[in-house]
């Protein structure tokens, strides 16, 4: 097939732009909300004594806490130039738990863009990499999203 | 609580016990507010409405998390979740009961135990599929 055109040549060459840095206060409050919001019941995300007999600092957080985490955005000039937007996805990695009292700086890097035809039209597929740094300078996780983009079909 | 798994305890196509979740509108509200993703899609009918879709509809990030349960359900306190990774396949609409499962694909050594994730409705419809990588420890 022959080369796409549709992406924006801008957006080509914003490939590896990264964003500012953020800290984050991970609150225990924060923790337990997440966990009552997911309805996971597992006491390692609020019961402090059990998590630190298990060798914890404090509660941990469940698995995709990090969510919720504020990230800085990219540059505006970093987005599809078409108006839909569908979440196509995500893979975390983990390295090493998050904890409550934690200071968790978040760094999102526009790793790349890639464009496919298909059942909505051409699409452009954009995909982000955030890392999470605690306090002690140990990449925790990182979580690599897709975002699909297509142009709605008008209606007659 | 769960009991500690070890690397012993498993096997090449054994089914991850299954969760059952029963999202309802209260907890979309909870997950909005604990995540801080406000997309009205989640907790506001006419907006979700007026925007093509049968009603409001659950977080992708949530649904993200019940598979993260799934195995955290299952490992319990001895076994790390190294890998995550989820695909949204269909909407899942709160009232409607979902089933979180999985299965050990591939088994390459303690430290990379690879499954395969879903949720499944009623209907047996998967409408988000993913995959995971623990490790367990040996007895």
């Amino acid at each position: 097939m022959s080369e796409s055109n549709t992406i924006p040549k801008s957006l080509q060459e914003a490939i590896g732009t990264e964003s500012k840095k953020l800290s984050n206060d991970i609150e225990k409050g924060a923790i337990r909300r997440f966990a009552e919001a997911i309805e996971d019941n597992n006491p390692l995300y609020v019961d402090e004594n059990y998590a630190k007999s298990l060798g914890y600092r404090n509660v941990i957080a469940p698995p995709t806490f990090l969510r919720s985490v504020q990230t800085d955005p990219l540059p505006d000039h970093i987005k599809s130039p078409y108006s839909a937007v569908v979440d196509g996805g995500s893979v975390w990695e983990y390295f090493s738990p998050v904890c409550a009292g934690d200071i968790i700086t978040t760094i999102t890097t526009f790793e790349n863009v890639f464009d496919r035809d298909g059942r909505l039209g051409n699409m452009i597929f954009l995909i982000k990499t955030t890392r999470y740094t605690n306090q002690l300078s140990e990449l925790v996780a990182t979580q690599t999203t897709t975002s699909i983009t297509y142009e709605p079909k008008k209606e007659n | 609580m769960n009991q500690n798994l070890y690397f012993e305890d498993i096997k090449e196509g054994m089914e991850i016990p299954t969760i059952k979740k029963n999202p309802t509108t209260q907890q979309l509200v909870k997950y909005a507010g604990a995540s801080g993703d406000f997309y009205q899609i989640h907790y506001d009918m006419d907006y979700a409405k007026n925007n093509g879709l049968p009603g409001v509809i659950l977080h992708g990030a949530l649904k993200n998390a019940f598979l993260g349960q799934v195995i955290t359900d299952w490992i319990g306190n001895s076994g790390k979740l190294k890998m995550l990774e989820v695909q949204y396949k269909g909407m899942d609409l709160p009232g409607t009961p979902v089933y979180a499962k999985g299965i050990v694909t591939d088994i390459i050594d303690e430290n990379n135990i690879n499954c395969d994730l879903w949720l499944e409705t009623d209907k047996g419809d998967k409408t988000t599929v993913g995959k995971a990588i623990i490790q367990l420890p040996k007895k």
